[in-house]
């Protein structure tokens, strides 16, 4: 009794119909949403979320309870599921619309499974660079060298307060404060009262400050932690580890807007101060430090041979973008050459390799700078799933609406026959 | 005689209509300077080979909001002021400034703006309309707004109030109109071939100068320092990035007149081109015909001789320019439309004959148009907002003709002809953005994607704005109208007849089940409602395959399958909201009623996605769109919602159910 009542809820139009009503408002209320909150905290906030509560919509807070887009994509499958056994019939008049449901079915598991697998990273290099590892968008680590070794601490650790060990590290780093997004500026001489962060390295010369979480596409967060180094001997002091200096790119902007400020060469000492490698002796081995996008490795190396971007004569409307690159596999004795450009990817190791940003062209060129390109590096298990989602709904419907449609034209026939 | 005229009126209709849209083609004849050849001339613009007329046209577009410029704005139309066409005014505005800064060529709306520039306000006696301003009124001004354009630049686009947004749009006109008159000859230039002539003869001496200069030996400074001055202007010219208008040359690619001239002194020889086109500026500005159309025929024959595909090109844009198609097919669908809303009245299968006739008229020239745009561009038919209204009305045209064949009682046409209409003065207000072909970006640079993903979501569009467009229907006639319950055919009228002489006559029974039956299936509200659910069942189709094709576009040019880009899920709302919709319907949740109003939120949900999601100003898709259209897009919807809630009425107060008599 309870289970056909149960069965009857999961398998009724009516929460298909509740279902598709609230996505609507769901998706509504997370597009405009994203004018304020930006496309990714939107997306995590709405549709990447169970219950979602309150709303920011053009400035404005709004009070509302929204079941999130996990919430709804798995009781939809549920509802889609469920319906598609019970409802199951192998007929002509019901084939179509079966087919169709199936689709989507594999549309949502897919969309769900890409969410839970699937991995976006960044390769970013100049002309004549050679990378065997891709980096981490949106997700960084603390990381610690010392000649061939490598330690990496996932910024989800670098709680304050917390220790930090590693079987390799003769010292426990302790976590005094970690910024998600942060502000560099520099400690110009007479100007700073305050104290410096720490009595050590870069914070010597630049304050660092935390900062709200970006909300551009296209742009990101820069971290920076304060860490103390303690061995057994005790403390060696605390040090600011911060991608603002980690990042050649980010060196290059503070460089750029202080050139206008302080002018070109003392621009130049400051950037030299900001990436001036932050490092300890312990133990007669130098271990150097750095906050940084988390790196994936790879086993194998691209070269990026050639960016090109080209511009429709007389404008500056892109026209192309181009990488020219060699891709070196000693495991399977690949050397060879490929040309990745918008909407031609590479697919390569179980990744798929995408022309995301470039810097290059006439412009580049003018200026003396070497041409850069950033490839977008996406594993996704589940990227087949839209293809074969697409022809299931496609050829599902064109059945039903063909079915319907030819039962209506004969239909009309034999009325138009009858007068 | 009734029998003739019956048979034979609709494609008289049509005949003298086609008349009237072929009468157009014909370019008026030039009298004096060969305006019509000047036109056809191809050069570089916006990255692609355009003709000056596109050049002009366009251009005025984007300063005057109109393809023509009125010299005397402040006339009424009864005065007869003065038309110039646009490649009259370009050529003035190129070759002889002096007389195209007089023209009241720019449109300024702004109050705050007009003061700014310290404008005259609305005078009709002193010749001031309040809105057009020559370059001369502005001109003194130019420092004040240089200053505050400056100031705005640095503002964020989506945060900048209306009079800020008026001040970039004014800056763009402003920087247009100065290109223009840089493109041949510097703005300022008093007689530009003697310059060039001097120019050209000073050119192995100055060379010797700056040699001997370089070497540190003695030079005519004089020489020089004229040189200087000539190399200083030639950069001014190009510093504005006015069109390429001199063909490739060797090994040169299409080039500015500004470069090419800067090139001279590298050893480049002023080629015919060049020469050509100064001889024409010396003979339009001493207003002398005879020798303008002489070095404008040399012109033409040294490009036919070296760019037979350019001159190809570019004379069938101006054919296209000259054509309309658009606004020939607007003006016959409204014509078709008031037609199919008179057979209402009078049921006169002639009248809805001659209705058909002229739709598909409308739509042979609508078809042209779209095919021959796609031909220029060589592109699939959607590749920016305003192809997209185009494509829409064409796609709403087509099911509304279908409709019309099976069903036979003008709803179909009154839906093509009013969504036709609708989307061509909607694509009308986004050409005045300027050129409606512009080069795609990168991303965009693929035909198989623009020819499946936004095909398919746009036919989408076009399909629930039919459904919608259907259920307003449903709604107007039946709160306002009888005729929702009665057969709008002659056949269902006379099924309805023959009851009523059966029940005449006694045959009761019969007469009673044939009467449900014409009335249960030749009502109109039934039709339409039937129509509705077709068109609906049509829409989910294409725009899940549009938006799932979309998705996997996504996938292959940056592997993100869904982005929940706002443009993206403009699109999943339509999708869900039909499959709402079906849903609904197969729950017996709603029933006709139900079907027409949720329909009518089908509009709303798809301007939202076609649109509102654009002016977020977010995302990968937000190709920009001006805020006018949220004025537009605001009062839509408004009027949607009213629909709706005149659709939800209880059934008596509706004209065509609250009289409804049962027979007995």
């Amino acid at each position: 009794m309870l289970m056909k009542k149960i069965v009857g809820i999961f398998t009724s139009l009516k929460l298909t119909v509740t279902l598709l009503a609230f996505s609507i408002v769901l998706v509504f209320v997370g597009t405009l949403a994203q004018a304020d909150e930006g496309l990714y905290s939107a997306q995590a906030h709405y549709f990447k979320q169970w219950i979602v509560v309150g709303a920011q919509i053009f400035g404005h807070h709004i009070p509302l309870l929204l079941p999130g887009g996990y919430l709804l994509g798995v009781l939809l499958l549920v509802n889609l599921v469920c319906g598609h056994i019970y409802r199951f019939q192998l007929t002509p008049k019901k084939i179509g619309i079966q087919l169709a449901h199936l689709g989507v079915i594999v549309l949502l598991v897919g969309q769900l499974s890409t969410d839970l697998l699937s991995r976006e990273l960044q390769m970013h290099f100049t002309q004549g660079e050679t990378r065997s590892y891709s980096d981490s968008a949106t997700e960084y680590e603390l990381n610690i060298v010392s000649g061939d070794v490598g330690i990496a601490f996932p910024e989800k650790v670098l709680k304050p307060g917390s220790e930090l060990r590693h079987e390799n590290l003769p010292f426990t780093v302790r976590v005094k404060q970690h910024w998600h997004n942060s502000d560099a500026s520099f400690r110009a001489p007479m100007m700073k009262n305050a104290p410096p962060l720490t009595t050590n390295g870069v914070a010597l010369h630049f304050d660092f400050s935390s900062a709200p979480d970006v909300k551009a596409m296209d742009s990101r967060n820069i971290p920076t932690a304060i860490i103390e180094i303690i061995t057994d001997k005790g403390s060696l002091g605390e040090w600011v580890a911060s991608d603002w200096s980690g990042d050649p790119g980010l060196v290059a902007n503070f460089q750029q807007s202080y050139a206008e400020k302080i002018g070109a060469t003392m621009a130049h000492d400051l950037a030299v101060k900001l990436a001036a490698q932050q490092s300890i002796s312990v133990g007669g081995k130098t271990y150097s430090f750095t906050m940084r996008p988390a790196r994936v490795r790879h086993p194998f190396s691209m070269t990026l041979l050639k960016a090109t971007h080209t511009v429709y004569p007389g404008t500056d409307i892109p026209k192309d973008f181009r990488s020219r690159v060699l891709i070196d596999n000693a495991a399977t004795k690949e050397k060879r050459e490929v040309e990745i450009s918008m909407n031609h990817p590479l697919r390569y190791g179980g990744y798929t390799y995408y022309q995301y940003q470039m810097t290059a062209g006439e412009m580049v060129e003018r200026a003396g700078q070497t041409p850069s390109s950033v490839l977008s590096v996406v594993r996704n298990p589940s990227w087949l799933t839209p293809y074969v989602g697409c022809i299931l709904v496609g050829i599902g419907l064109i059945i039903q609406f063909m079915y319907h449609l030819i039962g209506f034209i004969s239909k009309a026939k034999t009325k138009a026959k009858a007068i | 005689m009734n029998k003739i005229l019956q048979k034979w009126a609709p494609p008289l209709l049509m005949f003298v209509m086609a008349l009237w849209f072929f009468g157009n083609l014909r370019a008026p004849k030039d009298t004096t300077f060969a305006f019509t050849e000047f036109g056809q001339l191809p050069l570089t613009a916006n990255g692609r080979i355009v003709p000056l007329d596109s050049l002009a046209r366009n251009s005025l577009l984007e300063i005057r909001e109109k393809q023509t410029l009125n010299a005397e704005p402040w006339k009424s139309w009864t005065e007869k002021p003065k038309i110039i066409p646009a490649i009259e005014w370009l050529a003035n505005v190129m070759m002889n400034p002096v007389v195209a800064d007089e023209w009241p060529a720019f449109r300024v709306d702004n109050p705050d703006l007009i003061s700014l520039l310290k404008l005259p306000e609305k005078d009709f006696a002193k010749h001031f309309d309040g809105k057009h301003y020559s370059w001369n009124q502005i001109q003194p001004a130019l420092d004040t707004f240089r200053k505050e354009n400056d100031r705005v630049q640095r503002i964020e686009a989506a945060n900048r109030t209306a009079y800020e947004n008026a001040i970039v749009k004014m800056n763009q006109r402003l920087s247009l109109y100065e290109q223009l008159k840089n493109s041949v000859q510097p703005a300022n230039a008093q007689d530009w071939p003697a310059e060039i002539e001097a120019f050209e003869k000073m050119i192995p001496e100055a060379v010797a100068a700056a040699k001997a200069q370089q070497a540190g030996e003695k030079f005519d400074q004089q020489k020089f320092a004229e040189f200087a001055g000539y190399v200083q202007a030639f950069q001014f010219m190009s510093g504005w990035q006015p069109p390429l208008i001199l063909p490739p040359n060797g090994t040169r690619d299409w080039r500015r007149m500004g470069d090419a001239l800067l090139d001279a002194p590298r050893g480049a020889t002023l080629d015919a081109f060049i020469h050509a086109y100064v001889a024409m500026t010396g003979a339009f500005a001493a207003n002398d015909p005879d020798q303008f159309n002489a070095a404008l025929r040399e012109l033409q024959s040294q490009l036919v001789a070296t760019q037979p595909t350019a001159v190809a090109k570019a004379r069938a844009e101006v054919f296209f320019n000259q054509m309309q198609p658009f606004y020939g097919a607007m003006v016959i669908y409204v014509l078709a439309g008031l037609l199919a809303v008179f057979y209402w009245f009078n049921l006169s299968e002639t009248i809805r004959r001659c209705s058909v006739w002229l739709v598909w008229l409308a739509l042979v020239i609508h078809t042209v148009g779209l095919i021959y745009r796609m031909v220029l561009e060589g592109r699939p038919p959607v590749t920016n907002l305003y192809s997209s209204a185009i494509f829409i009305g064409w796609g709403a045209v087509v099911l509304g003709l279908i409709l019309e064949k099976f069903h036979r009682n003008a709803i179909g046409l009154v839906v093509a002809c009013g969504i036709g209409f609708i989307t061509l003065i909607i694509a009308h207000h986004l050409a005045l953005n300027g050129d409606t072909m512009e080069m795609m970006r990168a991303v965009l640079d693929t035909n198989f994607w623009l020819a499946t993903h936004v095909v398919a979501v746009t036919i989408g569009y076009a399909s629930t704005f039919v459904a919608g467009f259907l259920g307003l229907l449903y709604v107007v006639l039946g709160v306002f109208t009888p005729n929702l319950t009665r057969p709008m055919t002659k056949t269902g009228a006379s099924i309805v007849g023959t009851a009523g002489a059966l029940i005449a006559k006694g045959h009761r029974l019969q007469a009673n089940k044939e009467f449900s039956e014409a009335a249960e299936k030749g009502e109109l509200g039934k039709s339409i409602a039937r129509m509705i659910y077709g068109i609906v069942c049509f829409a989910t189709l294409f725009s899940f395959v549009g938006t799932v094709l979309g998705g996997i576009w996504a996938d292959q040019s940056w592997g993100r399958f869904w982005g929940w880009d706002p443009k993206e899920n403009g699109a999943l709302i339509i999708v869900l909201w039909n499959a709402l919709i079906l849903h609904l319907r197969w729950g017996g949740i709603i029933r006709e009623r139900g079907l027409v109003n949720c329909a009518i939120g089908g509009n709303i949900v798809t301007a939202w996605s076609w649109f509102g999601v654009n002016m977020l100003g977010i995302g990968l898709h937000s190709y920009g769109f001006t805020d006018a259209a949220f004025k537009w897009l605001v009062l839509f919807v408004v009027s949607q919602l009213a629909f709706i809630a005149l659709g939800s009425l209880p059934l008596k107060s509706w004209r065509s159910f609250g009289h409804k008599t049962v027979p007995a």
